[in-house]
């Protein structure tokens, strides 16, 4: 027993000792320094990325007509309510008239009155034509006679004298009956001028509209400038909408958006870019766009209701691409840990170009297609790390594809862990205001029309005496 | 000599390795807690690493953004820009809150970050999965220790992010996971309140005379607008170019932009010995007291093992074996009781260090290091044992 190299007694023991030690070893080598890196690889491929632009913004109304009186007053009625349909033309509400039916039919008492004159001037021209003709036709007489010497010359000279006086009766007559016809043109116009000023006080819908709010109820007094109910063109929402200024330099009319309503966020809308925004926003560093809906979806989205929008930019020139989780940035230098034919991975500096929502990246230098690079690592590697390559790092559960949305996204074509698209869901209702978004600021201008459409297609519309499509968060809607 | 030790060892081998997995627990338990307090002190560090700044700027007089609060104006960052030296300075902000996710919610960092592109200053340092954001709002990256999985919606504040990409160890200074989201998100969690409250200041301000004048509806919009907005962050990353010194542009900083600036030595410094100072040294003193506490039950494992063989060892004597060769006996088997006993404690520490809510790091050094006490002290509780054998007679195996 004493010369077997193992006693047999010593068995147990070491059945003991053996996996314990073996067990030691195996945990010295998966962890602590001397373990390999899990990573995940990806080839390099060539295509043509199609960036996108992803903002958020919400509906306006691309025109928004506040209807108020042009004096102060008093609210008298209002017809309409908040949602219905109005007609061009159609009355919305009326404001208190105070005295101004008495005064028209007092002016049309005048009216009448002055007609009564110009009847009465009339009468008077025809009977002194009457008195002038008859003296005219009695002079022709009286000369008769006075040449067969049956009258006197004195007679003969008074008949021509009443003759004159007759005439010069006549001329008055028909002063007075001019006189009299212009007083009925004043109290005409005069009577016109009421009638018109007592129209102003009606509130008529400019164009075919949809009432948004009712501002003032009858019996409330406003200022001129208020407005008593507000109405949007009902055809011709769009969304205010701000972009990132990082590499939204593509973004321009025209190109074709795609637009989720907060409250409908898997309803993908189609929208085209309607216009950039001259203007960026220099504080949030945003660039600003009107993205219209093609065509408006029924029924209409909500006024100020939050939306994200989708802009794909023109498809780039194919180049080498790589998922923008292989980019590292190493003493200031970008660059993706290339495997080298030892299958080592080695820092290799490449310059990047654009990248998509995806988050593909276009490499411009440093690698080619073909090339294996490292995406995802368990731990930050360094020059000489060893690896292991996995389908996925260990501890990683859920996927990433979730239904495609983009259809720039290249199904299939990529053989990279998180290529897919992300469709957004939905997010919780915002009862903030965004109030940063309109064309021009809110004026307290007094408008002199009660009709006051307001042109959101000028940038720059500061003389605009109610402004744009801002959203009042207070105002009742 | 080693026969004579294995043989004693084969003879009672049962306890033998019995005791050595005792032992073995009780060393486990002592290197976790070195891990635990190696994890604390590396979760300072790696939210320094996660920055992948070279300077911090923070509110002036403020040792934010971690240790006290900062708040900045979020277009600071462009005049820092300018100033030579500097190649990169982003926003970032930080709010440690829970984040919804269904019904359950977790602690996390949310840190909200440019989303620039990867190796900007701020963003994960790497990812295990996804990629990182692109899309300038709803987007997360999550930590891994947050339990998120990819594609998922995870709540904060009242908005839904989809989790586009995982990291790893990314951490608060207090252990607490990351999540990465945009900055406009971040700003919007951080400063706006709740919508109960939103509406209620609307009505309080609907209903002040000052601000909500007749005639001039313009004004109360405008006063609605300003309080909603939030334009503050809570440090600005600044990473210097290459060969810049580094001490030069905080200096500059300071002293053009009136600013706080730290540099990464501060921020450490900052993050050691004042945040976690107290909850590290607390780590630290029972660390200390159970290695004491470990060496003395080694050291009387040992001794009265050896006392319980008192008796063989007379007999020994008495058969006239030499002094060297118990010693020895005696030596090695303390020696093979502290390996047994290593062995068993650094598996035992690494199957149940991940399974700690905080993390535990096990370093190699510290593995050595506390081998070498093990053996150290295996060694001087044999030598006292060594001594107790030696003096012993031996008349004694023979004796009553």
């Amino acid at each position: 027993m004493l010369y077997l190299p193992i006693p047999r007694r010593a068995l147990p023991l070491l059945a003991f000792l053996l996996p314990l030690g073996a067990a030691f070893l195996w945990l010295a080598l998966t962890t602590g320094p001397l373990a390999p890196v899990p990573v995940t690889l990806a080839t390099v491929q060539v295509d043509g990325i199609r960036p996108s632009l992803f903002g958020v913004g919400t509906v306006e109304a691309r025109y928004t007509y506040r209807i108020g009186p042009t004096v102060a007053g008093r609210v008298s009625r209002v017809e309409v309510q908040v949602g219905e349909r109005v007609k061009a033309g159609q009355l919305l509400g009326e404001m208190d008239p105070v005295d101004l039916d008495d005064r028209v039919t007092a002016q049309e008492a005048a009216l009448r009155r002055a007609q009564a004159g110009v009847e009465a001037a009339r009468a008077q021209v025809d009977d002194a034509q009457a008195r002038r003709d008859f003296a005219t036709a009695q002079v022709k007489r009286y000369e008769q006679l006075l040449l067969a010497k049956t009258a006197s010359e004195d007679t003969v000279e008074a008949k021509r004298q009443e003759s004159q006086v007759a005439a010069a009766g006549l001329q008055t007559a028909r002063a007075n009956r001019e006189s009299a016809e212009q007083e009925l043109k004043r109290v005409e116009a005069e009577r016109e001028a009421l009638v018109r000023q007592r129209a102003n006080l009606r509130l008529i819908a400019p164009v075919d509209a949809l009432v948004v709010s009712r501002d003032a109820e009858p019996g409330s007094t406003l200022v001129a400038g208020q407005s008593v109910v507000e109405v949007i063109d009902a055809g011709q929402l769009w969304v205010d909408t701000r972009f990132d200024q990082l590499g939204a330099g593509g973004l321009a009319a025209g190109l074709a958006a795609r637009i989720n309503l907060r409250s409908q966020p898997l309803a993908t809308l189609a929208g085209v870019v309607d216009r950039v925004e001259p203007r960026a926003d220099a504080v949030t560093e945003e660039l600003l766009a009107k993205v219209g809906f093609t065509p408006l979806p029924d029924p209409l989205p909500h006024l100020g209701e939050l939306a994200e929008v989708r802009v794909d930019l023109a498809p780039l020139p194919p180049t080498p691409w790589v998922p923008n989780a292989a980019l590292h940035r190493r003493d200031g230098q970008l660059g993706v840990w290339r495997l080298e034919g030892n299958e080592e991975p080695r820092f290799v500096p490449v310059e990047k170009g654009l990248s998509d929502l995806d988050g593909r990246v276009q490499i411009l230098a440093g690698l080619k297609a073909g090339d294996r690079v490292v995406v995802h690592s368990r731990s930050p590697l360094s020059p000489g790390s060893r690896i292991e390559v996995r389908d996925t790092i260990p501890g990683v559960t859920g996927t990433f594809d979730v239904p495609a949305v983009s259809p720039s996204s290249f199904s299939g074509a990529s053989g990279l862990n998180g290529g897919g698209s992300v469709a957004r869901t939905p997010s919780i209702p915002e009862a903030t205001s965004d109030i940063s978004s309109a064309d021009s600021p809110r004026g307290p201008g007094i408008p002199r029309n009660p009709v006051n459409p307001v042109n959101p297609n000028s940038p720059y519309s500061p003389a605009a005496p109610v402004s744009g499509p801002t959203s009042m968060p207070g105002a009742p809607r | 000599m080693i026969s004579l030790a294995g043989r004693d060892i084969l003879h009672a081998w049962g306890k033998f390795v019995f005791t050595g997995l005792g032992l073995g627990l009780l060393i486990g338990v002592t290197l976790s807690m070195a891990g635990i307090y190696r994890g604390m002190v590396d979760d300072a560090e790696v939210l320094l690493d996660t920055s992948g700044a070279d300077l911090w700027v923070v509110q002036r007089d403020t040792l934010g953004p971690h240790a006290e609060s900062s708040s900045l104006q979020d277009d600071l960052y462009r005049g820092i820009l300018t100033l030579p030296g500097v190649a990169r300075a982003a926003n970032v902000t930080y709010l440690t809150m829970q984040v919804g996710q269904g019904e359950r919610d977790r602690r996390a960092m949310v840190v909200g970050v440019v989303p620039g592109g990867p190796g900007e200053p701020g963003q994960p340092r790497f990812l295990v999965a996804g990629r990182h954001l692109t899309r300038g709002h709803y987007e997360a990256v999550a930590d891994l220790a947050t339990g998120f999985q990819m594609g998922e919606q995870v709540r904060i504040r009242r908005n839904l992010y989809t989790v586009v990409g995982l990291t790893r160890r990314a951490v608060s200074s207090g252990g607490d996971p990351m999540i990465f989201i945009p900055l406009k998100d971040a700003q919007e969690a951080q400063f706006l309140k709740d919508n109960d409250a939103i509406v209620h200041q609307r009505q309080r301000t609907l209903a002040n005379p000052q601000l909500n004048r007749p005639g001039q509806p313009g004004v109360l919009a405008a006063v609605l607008a300003t309080q909603t907005e939030s334009s503050a962050v809570n440090a600005i990353l600044v990473r210097v170019t290459p060969g810049a010194d580094v001490d030069a542009v905080a200096a500059d900083i300071r002293r053009w932009k009136r600013l706080g600036v730290h540099t990464r030595a501060e921020m450490n410094e900052i993050l050691q010995a004042k945040l976690i100072a107290t909850s590290a040294r607390q780590i630290f003193m029972f660390l200390v007291i159970l290695s004491v506490v470990s060496a003395a039950i080694v050291a009387f494992i040992i001794y009265t093992l050896t006392l319980g063989k008192i008796r063989e060892i007379a007999v020994l004597k008495l058969i006239g074996t030499r002094n060297r060769t118990i010693a020895a006996m005696i030596l090695w088997q303390a020696l093979g009781l502290g390996a047994i006993g290593f062995m068993v404690g650094k598996i035992a520490a690494s199957l149940w260090a991940p399974v700690f809510p905080k993390y535990v790091l096990l370093l190699p050094g510290d593995a050595a290091r506390g081998f070498a006490i093990v053996m150290l002290i295996c060694t001087l509780a044999s030598l006292i044992a060594i001594r107790a054998a030696l003096r012993v007679d031996p008349a004694e195996a023979i004796g009553g």
